[in-house]
């Protein structure tokens, strides 16, 4: 009987973790298609990299601020598109930057395509093997800050080497945080699908920022 | 780029550590520890994305 009670437990927390894993990615591919449809529109309409700056603080405010107000309720899903839209909306003028260049289109779908192999790859990985990568946490949150820290000091020192250090730091470590996050949804780390999302958007976000200016050092069209 | 875009981004990043001290610290004192083993599967996964991104510079060089 106590056996029978172990499986029916067991059952109810894999189909919860199917539920929470067909959510995350539903809305995760319905927020990207959204912020890539806004970055187009704000290429189109050539918006300045001020507003590109006040449109990614916002963004920021929604994700810290008003995010953990909704997580629990269905306005979180609208929270989570005003958010992608507006990380969307900051990406026009340095995606025009870069297709204004030569051979920037290549670069940039060369990045995009990336990005996606990159993810599909690790989360696939994180997926199949069903490992609990949860012990890498304190690692990769150290070197996030590591990085925010290195990165401000290049705003004013404009180092090369140092801002290409920071793209490579963060491509790692947002691979790393591809691997945390899936694998905390797959083992019941995170139930929440709102959450999980926006984690996930950021990873894909910065890795594509990231792989985008290694991709152009490397191409000779940024320093 | 210009001073205020300069002050800006400096702004957001330093929310952003501050945000972060807490949570990093969390995980430092409370994660999970892994094994020699576990952090072997994590350096695959991660040197096998370092070896694409080699290949996608090789590409576009």
């Amino acid at each position: 009987m106590e056996n029978y009670g172990q499986v029916v437990r067991g059952r109810e927390s894999a189909l919860s973790t199917n539920k929470v894993l067909r959510n995350t990615y539903t809305l995760l591919s319905m927020s990207l298609l959204f912020s890539a449809l806004m970055a187009g529109v704000s290429m189109a309409v050539g918006i300045s990299q001020g507003m590109a700056l006040g449109a990614m603080i916002a963004a920021i405010v929604l994700v810290w601020f008003v995010l953990p107000k909704f997580e629990n309720s269905a306005g979180g899903i609208a929270v989570v598109f005003a958010f992608t839209g507006l990380m969307g909306l900051s990406l026009g003028p340095m995606l025009s930057y870069y297709l204004a260049i030569p051979g920037g289109g290549n670069l940039v779908m060369t990045a995009l395509g990336g990005t996606g192999i990159i993810f599909l790859g690790l989360s696939g990985y994180a997926l199949t093997t069903k490992k609990d990568f949860s012990f890498m946490g304190g690692f990769l949150f150290v070197g996030l800050m590591v990085v925010f820290g290195a990165a401000l000091l290049n705003i004013f020192l404009s180092i090369p080497a140092l801002s290409l250090a920071v793209s490579g730091g963060v491509i790692l470590l947002m691979s790393g945080l591809i691997l945390f996050d899936t694998s905390r949804i797959v083992n019941g780390g995170e139930t929440n699908y709102i959450r999980a999302t926006v984690s996930l958007y950021l990873n894909i976000h910065n890795l594509f920022v990231h792989l985008l200016h290694l991709l152009s050092v490397f191409a000779g069209g940024d320093d | 780029m210009d001073l205020w875009l300069k002050i800006g981004t400096a702004a957001i990043l330093l929310f952003m550590l501050w945000r972060l001290w807490p949570v990093a610290n969390h995980w430092m004192k409370h994660g999970p520890k892994g094994t020699k083993k576990d952090w072997q599967t994590a350096i695959i996964a991660l040197a096998a994305v370092v070896g694409f991104v080699i290949l996608l510079i090789m590409m576009v060089r």
